[in-house]
């Protein structure tokens, strides 16, 4: 256990990591290394020093609002984009970003369907094997796997377009699966989906890397999802901000988040003054409410209201907090609200 | 060690042939699938041989072989046309796979770019043979004798004028990545062309439009399409001045190769 905590641990990249990069193996049981990973848009930097190692049969999450870099590392992953700098290692071996021997052992799953919605989804798995130049006989073989996972098997030859929205995204999966590969990249796996299909895809990805030691490495935006993976880096403008188990992530906000609404958004200022002479709390503004962290929240809540102006507060509400908290304490901002690319 | 170089060289050229499979299989079996892509295809430039070809019939005459009627001179024009209008749906395409996320699968795939852009070009270019073949069905009706027809410098000229304008299409609809855009660039740059070809009137030498079609690839296109389909009985002045085969397949290959060379920079770019 202490191995395996050992082996994922983080490549925490200050401003002066100097070490030569590929000097230093990986440690045992490590699938994927990305070290120093940089880009930038004209004047945007989208990805700025990135630098984490993906266990063996790891389920890793990339949490953070649109625009925080998290889709670029995918497509940096994927070949679909030249990173200015920084290295990837496949099994401790160094190997070119974009290049072949990379691309032959992921499978990718993008935001939006990548399957010719004109053809059939077994000739769509058909087309998929001859791209990875699966024989023949066993090529026959995966597609009827593929399909019996995907649960197509009798809407196997009807066109992609007439199959539903959770069929397509299910054959997506078998197809990005076909050549079985050693590592798995999900851009937004769940976007769209309902409740149950969501749990549904994750009871998937989950018994896929109990069966298969897969790994895994998905984006999301959304904080429940990243709490069902393994370990969880957060990321915002293109850097690391936090990398480990959600629990231990979790661990960094105190008890209780409480949540207060005002009446009037004029007294935010006051009201965040108030509350950090009279009980030394670190309070916040956030989209219009005032978010405060604190142990024994529900100790706290009545001699909170008692000692602010009568009938100032509309609302307020209390959870155990979420990685959505853990991001806004390490950013300042909220989880749902878009990074402003443009003005950075 | 040579043997395994030589072993990882015969993989990975297996890898691309498979890529270049993939997208020409793909792009066969969706156009065959849809009758009335096929149909129409067919159908626009067919009614554009009839109408412009029985109208003009009265005023055109060639000089040097006043007996060619207007819908005899016009046809291997159209036959030019129907393999462009094919090569445009056909690569425009290419637009619609980058942003349904098609392409994006296969960029992934352990194949080349290059691969991708051979393998979408020939896709292409074998939908608007097929295309072609299938208007060359029409030719005993322009007056043509099938019996005169020289079928290796005709298909050579058809062939190659389909991967030259296939990978035309491609290169302009990877770079512009916009269908209305690359509506407006190819109607401005082949339609041009395919006018101004001797496809529809002949251009004198010495006169400016002599001159155009002298420098216009696609004219040569139309000249060993022209070529082909009379062989011996070639009537006189039917071709621009100073036009031989062995020209006409070497600007044909010309065209090919630049257009290739375009492609596969356009298609390296990772944006």
């Amino acid at each position: 256990m202490a191995d395996a905590v050992l082996d994922s641990e983080v490549v925490s990249r200050p401003a002066s990591y100097a070490a030569p990069v590929s000097g230093f193996a990986p440690a045992r049981g490590t699938l994927l290394e990305i070290a120093d990973l940089s880009h930038t848009f004209g004047h945007v930097r989208v990805l700025d020093g990135l630098s984490l190692r993906l266990a063996r049969g790891e389920i890793f999450g990339l949490l953070g609002p649109n625009g925080c870099g998290k889709s670029t590392t995918l497509r940096v992953l994927t070949g679909l984009l030249l990173p200015d700098a920084g290295e990837l290692f496949l099994s401790g071996k160094s190997v070119a970003p974009g290049g072949r021997e990379l691309r032959k052992r992921i499978g990718v799953v993008f935001q939006s369907s990548s399957l010719d919605q004109r053809l059939s989804a077994r000739e769509n798995l058909g087309l998929f094997a001859t791209l990875q130049r699966l024989p023949a006989a066993s090529a026959k073989l995966r597609i009827a796997d593929a399909l019996e996972f995907a649960q197509l098997q009798e809407r196997a030859d009807d066109p992609v377009t007439q199959l539903s929205g959770g069929m397509k995204r299910r054959l997506e999966l078998a197809r990005a699966l076909l050549h079985e590969p050693a590592l798995l990249l999900l851009d937004e796996p769940t976007t769209g989906l309902d409740e149950p299909s969501f749990r549904r895809t994750w009871q998937r990805i989950v018994g896929l890397r109990e069966r298969t030691q897969l790994s895994v490495l998905l984006t999301t935006h959304r904080a429940d999802e990243a709490a069902r993976c393994d370990r969880v880096a957060i990321m915002d403008r293109g850097r690391c901000m936090a990398l480990d188990t959600p629990e231990a992530l979790i661990a960094q906000v105190a008890g209780d988040v409480l949540t207060l609404e005002l009446r009037a958004l004029d007294d935010l200022p006051t009201t965040l003054e108030t509350l950090r002479r009279l009980f030394a709390l670190e309070a916040r503004e956030l989209a219009g409410k005032v978010v405060v962290e604190c142990e024994r929240g529900h100790e706290l809540i009545p001699r909170l209201v008692e000692a602010l102006p009568p009938g100032s507060v509309r609302s307020l509400s209390m959870h155990r907090p979420t990685l959505a908290d853990v991001f806004v304490k390490l950013t300042g901002r909220s989880l749902g609200t878009d990074t402003d690319v443009a003005g950075v | 060690m040579t043997h395994a170089n030589a072993s990882l060289d015969d993989s990975i050229f297996a890898q691309e042939l498979a890529t270049i499979r993939v997208l020409v299989t793909r792009d066969l079996v969706r156009f065959f699938r849809e009758k009335t892509r096929v149909v129409g295809a067919l159908l626009q430039p067919l009614i554009f041989w009839l109408v412009i070809g029985s109208g003009m019939s009265s005023t055109f005459r060639l000089p040097g072989s006043e007996h060619v009627s207007y819908l005899e001179y016009f046809y291997p024009g159209v036959m030019i046309m129907v393999v462009l209008f094919t090569a445009i749906f056909t690569t425009m395409s290419v637009i619609e796979d980058r942003h349904s996320g098609f392409l994006q699968a296969v960029l992934v795939a352990p194949g080349s770019r290059v691969s991708v852009v051979l393998g979408k070009c020939l896709g292409s270019a074998a939908v608007a043979l097929s295309q072609g073949t299938l208007f060359l069905l029409l030719a005993p009706l322009a007056g043509f004798r099938l019996g005169d027809i020289l079928w290796l410098p005709l298909l050579s000229g058809l062939v190659l004028t389909c991967l030259a304008l296939c990978t035309v299409g491609f290169a302009v609809a990877w770079w512009l990545d916009s269908t209305a855009g690359y509506h407006v660039v190819m109607s401005l740059l082949l339609l041009p062309l395919w006018i101004l070809s001797g496809a529809m009137f002949p251009g004198r030498a010495g006169t400016w439009l002599g001159a155009i079609v002298s420098a216009n690839p696609m004219s040569y296109a139309v000249s060993s399409v022209r070529r082909g389909l009379y062989g011996a009985s070639l009537p006189a002045g039917m071709l621009p001045a100073g036009r031989s085969p062995w020209l006409e397949v070497l600007v044909l290959l010309g065209f090919v190769v630049a257009a290739t060379l375009a492609a596969v920079n356009v298609c390296q770019r990772r944006r």
